[in-house]
Formats: C-alpha cells, sequence, structure tokens
C-alpha cells in the first residue's frame, strides 16, 4: 500500500508550551486510522495543522507527496481532503440538501455565479450523497432542526462530497448514543471500503476505536508514544501507564 | 514654543470630557454589547440639565459647591434616565437579532431630541462659568484658561477612579466577567437584568457627567448629540471597545490631533480623525487596547433562519400585481404623489442594497451613505465638469460607488462585526469630509446644482417611470444574485465562516465581492435621486443617511429581500406624514422603538408569523 499523508516532525507552540512536540506517521492508502490520547495530548491541535486551521510552528505535511504545510483550509480542500469538525458547523440556514450543494457548487468552482438557481444545481448528485449517508428522505429538512446524530451524517455526506481521497474526522462519534456511534462508524468503514479512500480520526470512545481502526496512534503531551495495530497499541506499556484505568476498557474488548 | 504648549494643553482640556463620554460607551459595550447611538443624546442631556442645576443649586448651596455639586448632581439625573431607558426599551429585545437594538437607540435619540427642544427651546445655551476659575493662567505667555488646566488635572483622577471601581469592587468584577463571558456569568447565578441595567446606567451618568463638565468652555445645543457621535466612536474603536485606558489614551490623542488640526490644517480637521483611526484599525484591527472579537463565540442570538425560497405563485402575482398598479399611478395621481412614490423607490434600492450585505452577508455596515451618496457625486461631478450627458454620467453612478466600495472593502472586509462596521462607518466619514472640505471640487455644502436629466426624462411622469424601471432592475438584480450560487456561497460565510472555508470557499473574497456590488447598487440609487432632484449635498453622505438605511433594513426584517423594501416604503410613506406635524421626532421615535418592540424580527418577520398563527402562510418546520 502507498502512503497518502506523510507528517514529518510536525510541531506546535504556543509560547513555551508545546502543544505538539514533532511527531512523524503516515496514513497509507485505503486505511482508517485513529489518533487517540487523553484529553489535552493535542490531538485536535495537530488535526487543525493538518487541515491549515493552525500553522505549525515546524515540521511538514505531505500530502500524496506534494507539501501541503500551512496551505489554507480551502486549498488543502481543493487537494482532496475533506474533513469533519468536531463541533459541527453546517448552515444554519439551509436546507440538508442544500448544505451538501454547497460543497458540490464549491466544487464544481461555481461560487462566483451570479446568475442561475443554487437549488437548481447539482441536486442529483446531492441526493446520492445523501442517500449514502441515508439522509435522503430528510432532503428539504432546515438543517436547524435535525437531530445532532443526523448532523454529523449530514457532515460526512458534505465532506464526500469533493470525492476526497484522504478524510479526516475530528471525534465523529462526541456526544451520540452508543448505539449511533457504531452505526455511524460502520457507515464510515462502508465507505472507506467501497470508495478506496483513507481515513484518520480521532476518537474517544475506545469501543469504536478497536472496532475500526485498522492502526492506532497515541499521542500523550504532544507526543506520539504508539503507532501499530490494535494488539501492539494494547501490549505498549506506555499506552496502559497513559490509560491507567483504561487497561480495564481493553480487556474488555477482547472478551467482546 | 508657547503656542505649541497652549495648543497641547487645550487639547489635553478637551480630553476630559471626550474621555468621560467615551468610557461609557465602551463600558456598556463590553458588558451588553450594544452599540449605543444614543450616548451622544445622553451627554446632550448631561449639558442640559448641568445648565438647569447651575441656574439653581448655586442660589441654595453657594456658588462653590452650587457648581460642582450640580455637575454631580446631573450624572446621577441622567443615569436614571439611562436606566429608565434600558428596561423600557431595551430589556424586551435583547433577545432579537445582534445589533437589532441600535435600531431602538436610534429612536431614543429622536425622542430625547424633541423632549430637550420642548424643554429647553431651540436657543443654543452659553454654559455658566466655574466659580473661582474665570480667569486664566499665562503658561510661556499665552493665556490658559484655569479651567482647562483644572479639567487637566482631574482627568487623570477620574481614570483612576473608573479604573478603581473596575478593579477593585464587586460590580467591577461583575462587568470585567460579563465583558469576557456573559453566559458563564449568568449561568453563576448573578442578576444579569440588573447588572445590565446598572452598566447601562453608569454608562449615561458617564455621559452626563462629561456633559455637565465641558458646560464652561461650550455650552448646550439641539446639535451635541450628533456632532460628539462621529469623535466619540473613533475614540472608542482607536482605544479598542471595552477598554478604559484605551479610551483615555485615544480621547487624549483625537483631542491634542484635533487641536493642532485645527490650527496648522484647518480645512482638514474633519478628515484626520477619520484618517488618524482608519490607520489604527488597519495596523491594529481591535484598537490599541482592544482585544479580538470572537466572532459567533456563542453561536447566534436569536431563533436560527428558516431556508429562503423565492416567492411562491402566488407571491410573485402579488407583486407582479403592485407594479402593474404602480404603472398605471400616473395616470389618476397627482405630481406630489409621484415625487413621494420615486423617492420611496430610491430608498427601497438603497435599502435593499444594505440588506444584501448585511442580511444575507452578515456584514453590518454603517456607512453605508458613502455609496448612495458617492454615487450621486459621481454622477454629478461628471456633469458639472466634463459636461457629460446624463445617460453617461448615470452610469458613472454605480461605476464610482463600486470602485469606492472596491477600495473600503479592501479595508474593511479583513475585520468583522462590530469593528467591521466601525470601519466602514469612519471610511463614510472619511468621504463626506472629504465632500464637505474640498470645497474646490465639490463646492462644500454649497453642493453641487442643476444637474438633470435629458429632455426624455424630464417632467415627473417620465422621471418616476424611468425610476422604477432601474429601481426595479436594481432589485430584481439582488434577488436573483441572492438565489444564485454566489449569494448561497455568502450566506454560507455567515453561517458558518469556518465551514465555508473547509469547503474551499473564500470567504473573504466573497465578501468583499458581494461588498462591491452593495455598493454599485447603492450607488444607482444614489444616481436615480441627483438626478431626481437636480442637486446634490454633503447631506447624502452623512452618517444620518447611513443610519436611516440601517433603520429601514432592521425594521422591515434583516432575514430577507422583501424586508429592506417594505421599511423603506413604511418609512419614507411615515415620515412623509409626520415632518408635517410639530414634534415629528418625538412621534418617529416613539413609533421605532414601538415597532422594536412588537415587531423584533422585523415588520415582515413578525408579520409572516402573524401568517402563520392565523393560517395564512404555509407552515413549514422550521417556525
Amino acid at each position: 500500500m502507498t502512503e497518502i499523508l506523510r507528517v514529518e516532525n510536525l510541531a506546535k507552540s504556543y509560547g513555551t508550551f508545546e502543544a505538539v512536540k514533532g511527531i512523524s506517521f503516515t496514513v497509507r492508502e485505503g486505511e482508517m486510522k485513529a489518533l487517540i490520547g487523553p484529553n489535552g495530548a493535542g490531538k485536535s491541535t495537530c488535526f487543525n495543522m493538518l487541515t491549515g486551521q493552525i500553522r505549525p510552528t515546524r515540521g511538514e505535511v505531505f500530502l500524496d507527496g506534494a507539501r501541503i504545510t500551512g496551505l489554507p483550509p480551502r486549498v488543502i480542500w481543493r487537494r482532496g481532503v475533506g474533513r469533519t469538525f468536531q463541533i459541527t458547523g453546517t448552515y444554519q440556514s439551509m436546507t440538508v440538501i442544500e448544505n451538501v450543494q454547497m460543497a458540490l457548487i464549491s466544487h464544481n468552482r461555481r461560487v462566483f455565479s451570479l446568475f442561475g438557481r443554487a437549488r437548481a444545481l447539482y441536486r442529483t448528485e446531492a441526493l446520492a450523497l445523501l442517500d449514502r449517508v441515508g439522509m435522503a428522505d430528510q432532503a428539504e429538512r432546515p438543517c436547524s432542526v435535525l437531530a445532532y446524530g443526523d448532523l454529523k451524517k449530514l457532515e460526512l455526506a458534505i465532506a464526500l462530497a469533493h470525492r476526497p481521497r484522504l478524510l479526516l474526522m475530528d471525534e465523529p462519534t462526541a456526544g451520540m448514543a452508543p448505539s449511533a456511534r457504531i452505526a455511524l462508524m460502520q457507515l464510515t468503514a462502508d465507505i472507506v471500503t467501497e470508495e478506496g479512500l483513507s481515513v484518520l480520526f480521532t476518537e474517544h470512545d475506545m469501543d469504536v476505536v478497536f472496532a475500526h481502526a485498522h492502526h492506532i496512534m497515541v499521542l500523550n503531551r504532544g507526543e506520539l508514544i504508539a503507532d501499530g495495530n490494535a494488539a501492539e497499541v494494547r501490549a505498549n506499556p506506555q499506552v496502559q501507564d497513559v490509560y491507567l484505568g483504561g487497561g480495564m476498557l481493553f480487556k474488555e474488548i477482547d472478551h467482546a | 514654543m508657547g503656542f505649541f504648549i497652549a495648543q497641547l494643553l487645550t487639547g489635553l482640556a478637551n480630553a476630559a470630557a471626550l474621555f468621560l463620554v467615551a468610557s461609557g460607551l465602551s463600558l456598556i459595550f463590553g458588558v451588553t454589547r450594544i452599540v449605543n447611538f444614543a450616548h451622544g443624546s445622553f451627554y446632550m442631556l448631561g449639558a442640559y440639565v448641568g445648565i438647569t442645576l447651575m441656574g439653581v443649586l448655586p442660589g441654595v448651596l453657594g456658588p462653590y459647591l452650587g457648581f460642582w455639586g450640580a455637575i454631580v448632581l446631573t450624572g446621577l439625573i441622567v443615569g436614571l434616565a439611562g436606566a429608565l431607558v434600558e428596561i423600557v426599551v431595551l430589556r424586551p429585545i435583547y433577545r432579537a437579532p445582534e445589533l437589532f437594538q441600535l435600531v431602538a437607540t436610534f429612536g431614543v435619540i429622536l425622542v430625547i431630541q424633541d423632549l430637550a427642544l420642548m424643554v429647553w427651546g431651540a436657543e443654543d445655551q452659553m454654559g455658566p462659568r466655574a466659580p473661582g476659575l474665570r480667569g486664566v493662567f499665562r503658561i510661556f505667555g499665552e493665556p490658559i484658561p484655569k479651567y482647562d488646566i483644572v479639567l487637566i488635572c482631574i482627568t487623570p483622577f477620574i481614570l483612576l477612579a473608573l479604573w478603581a471601581l473596575i478593579a477593585k469592587t464587586r460590580l467591577g468584577v461583575l462587568v470585567r466577567a460579563a465583558t469576557q463571558d456573559r453566559e458563564m456569568v449568568a449561568a453563576l447565578g448573578v442578576n444579569q437584568r440588573w447588572l445590565f441595567t446598572g452598566v447601562f446606567a453608569l454608562g449615561s451618568a458617564l455621559a452626563g457627567w462629561g456633559g455637565a463638565l465641558q458646560l464652561p468652555k461650550g455650552g448646550a445645543d439641539l446639535l451635541m448629540d450628533f456632532n460628539i457621535i462621529g469623535p466619540l466612536f473613533v475614540v472608542t474603536v482607536i482605544g479598542g471597545m471595552g477598554s478604559l485606558p484605551g479610551a483615555f489614551i485615544a480621547a487624549v490623542l483625537i483631542s491634542v490631533l484635533n487641536v493642532f488640526g485645527v490650527a496648522y490644517l484647518p480645512q482638514s480637521t474633519l478628515v484626520l480623525m477619520f484618517v488618524v483611526m482608519a490607520i489604527v484599525l488597519i495596523v491594529r484591527p481591535y484598537g490599541l487596547l482592544g482585544k479580538e472579537e470572537v466572532a459567533g463565540e456563542h453561536g447566534q442570538s436569536g431563533a436560527p433562519e428558516t431556508p429562503i425560497r423565492p416567492f411562491g405563485r402566488r407571491g410573485r402575482l402579488a407583486v407582479a400585481g403592485l407594479l402593474l398598479v404602480m404603472a398605471l399611478l400616473p395616470l389618476v395621481t397627482q405630481p406630489f404623489a409621484l415625487v413621494l412614490l420615486t423617492d420611496i423607490v430610491i430608498f427601497a434600492l438603497f435599502a435593499a442594497s444594505l440588506q444584501f450585505i448585511l442580511g444575507t452577508g452578515g456584514l453590518v455596515s454603517f456607512g453605508h451613505a458613502a455609496f448612495y451618496g458617492g454615487g450621486a457625486y459621481a454622477a454629478a461631478l461628471m456633469v458639472t465638469y466634463a459636461k457629460t450627458p446624463m445617460e453617461i454620467a448615470f452610469l458613472f453612478a454605480p461605476l464610482g460607488a463600486g470602485m469606492l466600495a472596491l477600495v473600503i472593502g479592501w479595508f474593511c472586509i479583513r475585520l468583522s462585526g462590530v469593528y467591521f462596521a466601525m470601519l466602514t462607518l469612519a471610511f463614510s466619514q472619511l468621504v463626506w469630509s472629504l465632500v464637505f472640505q474640498w470645497r474646490a471640487v465639490t463646492r462644500g455644502d454649497d453642493g453641487l446644482i442643476d444637474i438633470w436629466p435629458s429632455a426624455w426624462l424630464s417632467g415627473t411622469v417620465p422621471y418616476y417611470y424611468f425610476t422604477l424601471v432601474v429601481g426595479v432592475l436594481g432589485i430584481l438584480f439582488l434577488r436573483t444574485v441572492i438565489h444564485a450560487p454566489f449569494g448561497y456561497a455568502l450566506r454560507a460565510g455567515r453561517d458558518s465562516a469556518r465551514q465555508a472555508e473547509a469547503m474551499g470557499i473564500d470567504v473573504k473574497r466573497v465578501q468583499y465581492v458581494a461588498f462591491a456590488l452593495a455598493g454599485a447598487l447603492a450607488g444607482l440609487a444614489g444616481g436615480l435621486f441627483v438626478f431626481a432632484k437636480g442637486s446634490v449635498f454633503p447631506t447624502e453622505l452623512e452618517i444620518g443617511k447611513s443610519f436611516d438605511a440601517l433603520i429601514v433594513v432592521f425594521l422591515g426584517g434583516v432575514k430577507t429581500l422583501s424586508g429592506g423594501i417594505v421599511g423603506a416604503t413604511f418609512m419614507a410613506a411615515v415620515e412623509d406624514w409626520l415632518t408635517r406635524l410639530h414634534y415629528w421626532r418625538l412621534l418617529l421615535g416613539l413609533l421605532i422603538i414601538a415597532v422594536v418592540i412588537l415587531a423584533p424580527e422585523g415588520i415582515v418577520g413578525s408579520a409572516r408569523r402573524l401568517g402563520l398563527r392565523l393560517g395564512l402562510v404555509k407552515h413549514t418546520e422550521a417556525d
């Protein structure tokens, strides 16, 4: 498998505090990789550097061999990286399908069109995307009335609109009921297999992580302390140390 | 040397009152996030109340205690008035969309203006001299009024006292906490209502003290409220909204600059202040000591918007019917009614262009008149100097205004929220003062006259048709853009700039283009205006003109294009009717306040809600 994302020595400092201390890793094509770690480990900072929201202090990010370090989010998006946010940022004044259409309009570089009805553009494609995440029946509902889980699904549909090769998901299941979490990640996993894209996600729920991630990275105090498959990460004494009580959790999964 | 020091001291003395008033505005904004346009009115009220008290108290308490007692008492009285305004006018509308409150404060301005006229009369009043401080000190041979020296000496103590109040008292702790995070303070069980009232009263009292303190140097007149708004906002913004030391530094800076400006560059006094502000904001977008405003940190206030829909068949029929009626009107009505209708159409186009950038774009511009007046002047200058025929000069109105918007937008778009609003205000004032003071070209307040349409359009009826066609086409163009991909992208950037950037939309560039479009359309309205009146004066560029458009858009309803149009029609008709009455400002002010309280979603939004309740409008899920 070839690598789609390569991160080299990536670091971010705020004054004297180093939130991320020079981490390196790769994401390979077609894999689902999880980035886990306790609160404040630097997961979100790391994520925001990958998608351009935060400029790294040092280090490099390569997408498919091309350097994307420090590019603005919209440029990174155009290079084929989709992302979902921990706190969803859908357009409240639009309907579900209009949210997806907006992404398609941008993808087709029609943002500066002053004429023509936006509502009539790319409807079929938008509906197909909504269908993919099981939201087609809610296409015409205002975004502002959606249940939280549905909002997450909509976000996934939006992130898939420009056919990304890499999808970055920041806490995709945070705030969802346990059963809904599994369902959403199963959906994501199916899409990954079918479309052949790669996913990097952060997650707090270990059930979700161990059920779906092919590889797991553990971040602690800005340092990468483990990077491997589930068994390797579980066996890592440093990880067990960080997750003190979490050791229990790992065992439960073994039984499951 | 002596002259230089004298100028410096005069500037420092002038800073005292300005700092007091500005600190009040800053406090109110910091805690309540209300941009209080009526703050100048409390300053004026302070001056009038001060004069009255200074006439009475010295007879009772003796000259010294009487004079200084009057000043102290004035602040308390004005503070009470402020509390009253907050409780009656603002409290009911805190939950309304952001910045909606400024319309209400504008109503308050009008009410206080007429009340002052009723109580104190139209004549300017001289302020009494301070007892024992009538003469001058000689400093390097230059006469400096003793009162100036006293003011210079007490200003630092005022700053210190305010600082102590904010830093050391429980009220101060609450104020600082609320300035940082209102939701959290409310969650901690602080009675927010009374905190807001208290802060509003304190802020108003400071304005009142400022008004009373400047009396021996000036006096009281009915234009004070508007005259101080410019410097006031400049000081608050340069210092940083919500920062007291910032307000102090800025007040000194602006006052000193102003005095030297009068001495050395008398033609550019008005421009100077706004140039300084523009430079400060370009270098430090949040003022000298201000903190970055995190837009939408706590989410949008008010209910989420419903998705927009083009009018259905019935709506379109209604609009077509209305246009048909307007087209047939010249057959039956009097010319004066057509003149009024022409004004309404022009105003509606102007308001619609503001609504576009404000509602759809989420960019509240306080200086939209720059483009309206700018367009009018562009056409008028072409006619006056190049003898261009009307047909071509008219095209320069949207063109010139659009270019002006490209220049101003380049500076402003990088900011957001209230700082964006303030910078647009600064630039529009800059344009206004240029036109006002560059007499060689613009003829200043004599205006440009004899700007008449070509023969085929002259006369009330032909020009009415011309205005109707251009106005309707302009509004239809805006409507098309709103429903086009560009309009959606603009809305996307407003709803969530982060998400829009993360889907490849260059939000700032979209906003920049939208700002230029809105400017061009406002210029189009200005072009219609100048040929309708045959002349243009600097008043078309004034703050007041920008506020007119803002009020109309908020009154009509921010959320839909029709809001601006309905608001403009309502306002123009009401004004035409009310201005015939003696105390029309009072009535208009009360009317505005009433609409704001009764219809917090604007006329269109609230009518729609009423229609829903009565079953006249189809129910959608989000309602």
